[in-house]
């Protein structure tokens, strides 16, 4: 692939366009290395996870509790602010908390991705003076906000996860165990895997655009 | 319409910010041949719309009016996508700031501009390695930016400019952030460059030791093209633009 010499306009060529799992070694690397400000954008997503994922494993666990028609364990039921007759029903207050919650996490991973972005102005400057185009720029910070979203997935499940479990054995003891709704707690899980990806994938699209507009001149702004 | 002598054209370029009501006329009409293979260092205090025309000849800002060619094509005339091919494959970038991506290794600074080139992860970091040995830090291919020095930091950013085998350099005051010696040492990596491969360069400097190494010097003032010297005349110019500075 020597460089040819064009001796019309048209057959200067194109500029290649980087596929997209090069883009991704590109941005795991970038991602890996700068894992405290990657850590810091992904706090919103572990934390709104985490709850979603307490939330609804704690609700998998009473349902299971109530559903044992066991007289000792309505006695726990009811002493940990349980009604055991409507147990199976989500209340609207919850609703309303994971709703705003998740929004909550929306707005803080676009701007901490704003925030980024802003940071790595002269970074994305550089790029294009290297000949990088508008589409490679999209697709590094699309795929670092996602493996941001799909890391802080991951913590959030297994934060929410622990602390739905230990609570309801401090609560209940070990009939935790003996009836934890195994079926049901996937279910949730998956629901909360697929709202965090989502949530980052969404999040990202508008600063991955805001970033590949950045003009190549950006890299000669002088900083401080 | 192709020149073979002359691998950069500017003619009559203008540049005119305009901030609020005020205008800043930063290039009035500069009209420059550059030829194929000279070391071209633009002179001029600060302020006086060096950077303005490094923009514009690289194509990261377009000139108010007239025209820059490069190999013989108006770049005006490059779609958005044939001028990124261009400023991979043609031009090599050196920035006073050195500009290396602060979170990859030296060796990945490089090979990304390889990567743009087309060329496979793989074969991009061979090649990266090879420009990186060549300008004298194969003991240095896994260190970050922030680990080395700033005249290794700007190795790295030559190896960078370099590892695309373009035809022309363009370096923004490439010493400004480099102690004189290192200043010095850097002045001469770019000039071996020219040497062995016949890389066309232009650097912008206010630097009277750049003067050596050039074979064409322009002096611009206030966005004007006040003179240009070719090397013979260089030595008995410096005595008159030294005793200018200086005084
Ligand atoms: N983006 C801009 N908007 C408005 N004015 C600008 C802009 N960039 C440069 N200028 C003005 O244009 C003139 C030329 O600036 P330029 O940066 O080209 O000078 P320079 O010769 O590179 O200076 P230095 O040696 O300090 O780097 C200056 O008066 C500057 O203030
Ligand atoms: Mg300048």
């Amino acid at each position: 692939m020597e460089p040819t010499q064009p001796s019309a306009i048209h057959e200067i060529p194109n500029q290649y366009s980087i596929p997209w799992s090069v883009a991704f070694q590109v941005s795991w690397a970038g991602v890996r290395r700068r894992i405290f400000r990657s850590a810091i954008t992904m706090l919103g997503v572990v934390l709104a996870i985490a709850l979603l994922t307490y939330m609804f494993v704690t609700q998998n666990i009473t349902e299971s509790l109530v559903n044992t028609n066991d007289d000792a364990l309505f006695i726990l039921l009811q002493k940990a602010g349980v009604d055991p007759f409507s147990a199976n029903r989500v209340d609207s207050m919850t609703i309303l908390l994971i709703t705003l919650s998740l929004i909550t996490c929306l707005v803080g991973i676009i701007n901490a991705m704003l925030m980024s972005v802003t940071e790595r102005i002269k970074e994305i400057g550089t790029l294009k003076c290297l000949g990088a185009l508008d589409s490679f720029i999209v697709k590094s910070y699309f795929i670092e906000s996602s493996l941001q979203g799909f890391l802080g997935t991951l913590f959030g499940i297994a934060i929410g996860l622990l602390v739905a479990i230990l609570i309801a054995t401090t609560n209940y003891g070990r009939a935790v165990f003996t009836f934890f709704p195994g079926l049901a707690a996937v279910k949730s899980i998956l629901i909360a895997a697929v709202t965090g990806l989502l949530i980052s994938i969404v999040a990202s699209i508008a600063p991955a655009y805001w970033a590949a507009k950045k003009e190549p001149v950006e890299a000669m702004r002088v900083e401080e | 319409m192709k020149d073979q002598k002359n691998i950069i054209q500017i003619r009559d370029v203008s540049k005119v910010y305009r901030r609020g009501v005020e205008e800043v006329h930063a290039l009035r009409s500069v009209t420059i041949d550059i030829e194929r293979g000279n070391y071209v260092s633009i002179m001029g205090p600060s302020g006086s719309g060096k950077s303005t025309l490094f923009n514009i000849i690289g194509g990261l800002d377009s000139p108010s009016s007239g025209e820059v060619f490069i190999d013989g094509f108006r770049l005006s005339d490059l779609s958005s996508r044939q001028l990124a091919w261009v400023r991979c494959r043609r031009i090599g970038f050196i920035f006073q700031s050195f500009n290396l991506i602060p979170s990859m290794t030296a060796l990945e600074n490089v090979a990304i501009a390889r990567i743009f080139a087309g060329f496979s992860p793989a074969q991009a970091r061979r090649d990266a390695g090879q420009t990186l040995e060549r300008v004298g830090l194969g003991h240095r291919l896994h260190h970050l930016p922030s680990q080395v020095s700033g005249g290794q930091q700007q190795r790295i950013a030559i190896a960078r400019a370099l590892v695309n085998q373009p035809s022309i350099i363009l370096a923004d005051e490439p010493t400004g952030n480099l102690d004189l010696h290192t200043g010095e040492e850097i002045i001469n990596l770019i000039g071996e460059m020219k040497a062995k491969f016949g890389i066309t360069i232009i650097t912008a400097t206010h630097d009277m030791k750049m003067l050596s190494a050039s074979d064409v010097v322009v002096w611009i003032k206030d966005g004007a093209v006040e003179k240009t010297a070719r090397k013979g005349e260089i030595n008995i110019e410096v005595g008159t633009i030294d005793g200018k500075t200086l005084a």
